[in-house]
């Protein structure tokens, strides 16, 4: 099996590859990090360090990673897949051997100038390879259970190691975009519900035998967060209080005095939208949601009018992937769900969030491009 | 079929589900949305309220506490800076090492440094630590100087009760301290919920506490999660404690409080015959109260409160004595208004008197010889005495001694008075049911038995009789300027030729040669006091001890000796100041107690006619207010 790209390569010159970016994404994302880079001024009350700063220096550098990832062929992309996932899964055993202790949990390999998250980058390759697995996949083939064996195993591997460090809101994201794509590819419905109602039966299991003692200290926090009001507890308690004293149009910028007088607790990664929504109101926190949304769009857009099985599967994983980071930070912080710790992609401060959303984007953006390239069932160039 | 239609029936049943996915983002989202509506718009008020509370800590601010003056406006209590020198730790850096340096400045024992570490562990890092209190001035300038090499060390200012006379007004002024559970208890008055904050304890400082103390002002300051200020929002300084004018002249309090000082134990008070305002009350031996206000060690309470001459008892208020022949003028006007006698009844003293199987003596053992009632007073004749006591009876004797203050509390504005006690037969029945006997009624006609007074009410018998009028002791004169004293009192029921006779004998005691005031009698014209003097037994002499001869006092333990006292007022002609004084375990009255009551009613003239010397030819060089008298031993 040879990929053969030369033709379909010369079809699309570096110019037209250019015209074919989709620009008014690139600026959709460029607003949408500007309103970050603000709350994170706003959260260093009124300064550009330290977050804002290295926030912008983080999205130039994820900027020109992303134009650069979208002007390489999608085949290329997906012939790199499998090592791709290889060499991550790799990070992701070098992080529970090697990785240095942050919040109870081993979840860094510090490279120096940032810390990688190897939990962050695969959720970008887990939906790679499961996209990668089902491009070839019929409806035959995915109503057979032996063929849903491997991707299984794909989805298992990285989130037992996840859930390992532990880590349970990134295990919980891998699974559910996984779920998705599982979905997509046209997995029977009766499957998942039969899952669903096996996941049921483990909760009180795992509840009882695998979660730490922290992690269900957040869940029963989230059941009843008034139990504890200066505990774990408290900081939802105060993000509600942020929210509500917001109001309809907010205390205004700089104004927060939930978040500038610490009584929100980290305001500067995943309480942030908290933030914003006590400066800005309910008129700044839907307009953030909807703005947010935009971005969403563009992902079912691409995926729509993407003529290659592997492009659309890719295009939708990676939305479903940052609809998840919005559901989850977004529900978390209004005391929807428990506490999980999942940062709001490209707003809250942080590297690897933000850097693993943007290559993301420059795939959503390969695929855009090369839309139209014709790939065979095994993805591997013409029919 | 085709690998194209297998493609397109894949790629329909892709849209199918993509369609799904995106309904259930669109769903979540929308929950995202209601949940935002919920919190920032339904419940916007209950959070908004929250959030208030969570920023806005409201601190209480201690108002100054009000003066007390005496009737010329010299300060009694004030409030005086108290510095002390504190650090923030977070400032500091090396703490042990500042602490060195200020070591090196002020002394700072171990045990200081101790608490100084053990407060900084259970602090937060920007609380300011007390490093000492009550720093002296040389002190706060040796450190000021030193404030650059010194990071994290400043000075602070608090508010401490000075007393600028000491001793000699603590149990008139009484002192602050901490609030007690007992005061905190029933009170609403925030104030009371402050660390630190000091509440009258005794005195006038008890008494009129309400007034001193003001209405708590509040700063509503902004903080943050862990408690450190931000800013201030607002502040309001509350209403200051206001100014409380005391009828007490400081320059007699003062010299009154020195003449005590000779004495072992005693107590003295003086006041206007006309307006009842005290213009001395003292009590002596008594305490610092500016120890009190800075707190007290446990050893030095200790000593006071053992001490047998009980320094933190007012006994001007709180001592109850025998009366002794002081009580003689009102079982003379008892006997004057009953009608059976009058003042040309006399007596003629053997020296004794039988009644019954009993026999009763006079003080003097040789007896008087014949007297009128005039003479009776001027030697205090008890065979007289006994002799119209029992002519009159008991209840009319009470019910004079009640007329003119004594039997029951006189109401003077300070806490802890005693009432003494008048008895009579309705009395002894009840308290102790027994009847009464005859004897009883000749041993009270000589102020003995179970006769008890204060010397406050000895003194407000003293005043009126020398004015006739009902007038009622107190100590205030102002509050924050408005005046509350008068000189309209009601007339006391007596006839003003009864009174005149008591008061000729009493003229007698002091100016009359022979009197037993005589030697104490003042010399100058027109102050000349009348006076009467008393020697209140406090053991009982027994039979025995006759037949072998009466003990001298000097011979007895001190506090077996008689009760030494003398009641007085001045001038004769117009008389304006009254006085009691007692000297515990002093020895005979007039030998003893009249010369104190002879100093101080001088010493109250003078004082007087100096001002209204200095009144009538004022002098650029004098200065027209008095001034403290320097106070004694160490600084106030």
């Amino acid at each position: 099996m040879t990929l053969d790209i030369s033709a379909d390569s010369a079809t699309l010159s570096f110019t037209e590859k250019l015209g074919q970016i989709p620009w008014s994404f690139v600026l959709l994302v460029t607003i949408v990090a500007s309103v970050g880079f603000a709350m994170l001024y706003s959260a260093a009350n009124g300064q550009f360090d330290p977050w804002a700063s290295r926030q912008m220096l983080r999205f130039g550098v994820g900027l020109a990673l992303m134009l650069f990832i979208a002007m390489i062929d999608i085949r290329v992309w997906m012939k790199m897949t499998y090592p791709l996932y290889g060499l991550v899964m790799l990070l992701l055993i070098g992080v529970d051997l090697f990785g240095s202790m942050g919040k109870g949990a081993q979840r860094w390999i510090d490279l120096g100038f940032v810390q990688l998250q190897p939990s962050e980058i695969m959720k970008i390759t887990l939906v790679m390879a499961l996209a990668r697995y089902f491009h070839g996949a019929s409806l035959e083939d995915t109503g057979r259970i032996p063929y849903l064996v491997m991707p299984l195993a794909i989805v298992a591997a990285p989130v037992a190691l996840v859930l390992a460090q532990p880590n349970l809101g990134t295990s919980m994201m891998l699974i559910m975009a996984s779920g998705a794509m599982f979905f997509l590819s046209g997995v029977r419905w009766w499957k998942f519900a039969l899952v669903i109602a096996s996941v049921l039966i483990a909760i009180p299991l795992s509840w009882q035998f695998l979660l730490h003692d922290y992690q269900r200290d957040r869940v029963e926090t989230f059941l009843n967060p008034d139990s504890d009001p200066l505990g774990t507890g408290y900081h939802i308690t105060q993000s509600k209080i942020a929210f509500g004293s917001g109001g309809l149009t907010g205390k205004g910028f700089l104004q927060g005095t939930q978040s500038h007088l610490n009584f929100l607790p980290e305001k500067q990664t995943d309480f942030i939208f908290t933030m914003l929504a006590e400066e800005f109101g309910l008129v700044g926190s839907v307009s953030f949601l909807v703005l947010y949304c935009l971005m969403l769009l563009f992902g079912f857009i691409i995926a729509g009018r993407c003529r290659h099985q592997f492009g659309r599967l890719l295009a939708l994983g990676l939305t479903v992937n940052l609809f998840l980071y919005l559901f989850i930070n977004v529900a978390m912080i209004m005391g929807l769900i428990p506490v999980v710790g999942v940062p709001l992609p490209l707003i809250s401060y942080g590297g690897t969030a933000t850097l693993a959303v943007m290559v993301g984007f420059g795939l959503l953006m390969s695929v855009h491009v090369h839309r139209d390239v014709r790939m065979s069932r095994r993805g591997l160039g013409d029919l | 079929m085709s690998a194209f239609d297998r493609d397109a029936e894949r790629q329909r049943m892709l849209s199918r589900r993509t369609l799904v996915l995106g309904g259930l983002q669109g769903a979540a989202v929308a929950t995202l949305m209601g949940r935002l509506y919920y919190l920032q718009i339904v419940e916007s008020d209950r959070y908004k309220v929250l959030a208030e509370d969570n920023r806005i800590s409201l601190r209480l601010v201690a108002p100054p506490r009000g003066l007390i003056t005496d009737r010329f406006g010299v300060p009694l209590a004030v409030n005086e800076q108290n510095f002390s020198t504190i650090i923030v730790s977070e400032r500091a850096g090396d703490v042990q090492q500042i602490l060195d340096e200020v070591g090196k400045l002020i002394p700072l024992t171990e045990a200081d440094e101790r608490r100084i570490q053990r407060d900084i562990q259970r602090s937060r890092s920007f609380a300011p630590i007390t490093i000492k209190e009550n720093l002296t001035w040389d002190q706060v300038a040796a450190i000021e100087v030193n404030l650059p090499d010194l990071p994290g060390v400043s000075i602070d200012v608090g508010q401490v009760r000075s007393y600028p006379f000491g001793e000699a007004l603590s149990h008139v002024l009484g002192y602050v301290g901490a609030a007690s559970e007992k005061d905190v208890e029933g009170s609403t008055d925030p104030l009371l919920t402050l660390p630190g904050f000091r509440v009258g304890k005794g005195g006038i400082e008890k008494q009129y506490d309400q007034a001193l103390r003001g209405a708590a002002g509040n700063r509503q300051l902004e903080v943050n999660a862990v408690g450190r200020v931000i800013r201030e929002l607002s502040r309001d300084a509350g209403q200051p404690g206001r100014e409380v004018a005391l009828t007490i002249d400081a320059k007699l309090q003062h010299y009154m409080h020195q003449r005590l000082s000779a004495e072992e134990s005693a107590a003295a008070v003086v006041m206007d015959v006309h307006t009842g305002g005290i213009q001395a009350l003292c009590s002596s031996p008594s305490f610092d109260p500016n120890q009190f206000a800075m707190g007290i060690g446990y050893e030095a309470y200790q000593a006071l409160l053992k001490d047998e001459r009980t320094p933190l008892i007012n006994k001007v208020i709180a001592g109850q004595y025998p009366p002794g022949s002081t009580f003689k003028m009102l079982t003379a006007l008892a006997a004057l208004e009953s009608g059976i006698i009058n003042a040309d009844h006399r007596v003629s003293c053997g020296g004794h008197i039988e009644l019954g199987s009993h026999r009763f003596h006079c003080w003097r053992r040789g007896g008087h010889g014949t007297l009128d009632m005039v003479g009776a007073l001027m030697n205090s004749c008890d065979v007289y005495f006994y002799d119209i006591a029992g002519r009159i009876g008991m209840d009319r004797i009470a019910e004079m001694a009640r007329k003119f203050g004594l039997g029951g509390k006189v109401g003077l504005e300070l806490p802890g008075e005693r009432p003494g006690l008048i008895p009579d037969p309705k009395w002894k029945r009840q308290a102790l049911k027994q009847p009464w006997h005859q004897g009883e009624t000749l041993i009270a006609s000589m102020g003995q038995g179970y006769v008890l007074t204060t010397p406050l009410q000895l003194a407000v018998m003293t005043a009126r009789l020398a004015s006739g009028k009902a007038i009622q002791p107190h100590l205030l004169k102002s509050i924050e300027g408005q005046f509350t004293e008068t000189t309209e009192w009601p007339a006391i029921d007596v006839k003003a030729d009864n009174l005149a006779v008591v008061v000729k004998g009493m003229n007698a005691v002091t100016n009359v040669p022979g009197g037993t005031g005589y030697r104490a009698r003042i010399n100058v014209p027109g102050m000349e006091m009348a006076g009467k003097s008393g020697s209140a037994q406090v053991r009982r002499i027994s039979m025995a001890e006759r037949s072998t001869g009466v003990r001298a006092n000097d011979a007895l333990p001190w506090r077996e000796r008689d009760h030494a006292l003398f009641v007085a007022f001045a001038p004769v002609q117009a008389p304006k100041y009254a006085c009691a004084v007692i000297v515990e375990h002093g020895g005979g009255g007039g030998a003893v107690a009249a010369p104190i009551a002879r100093d101080i009613l001088l010493e109250c003239q003078m004082l007087e006619a100096a001002r209204a010397t200095v009144a009538q030819h004022p002098s650029p060089a004098t200065d027209t207010s008095p001034t403290p008298p320097p106070p004694e031993g160490g600084t106030p």
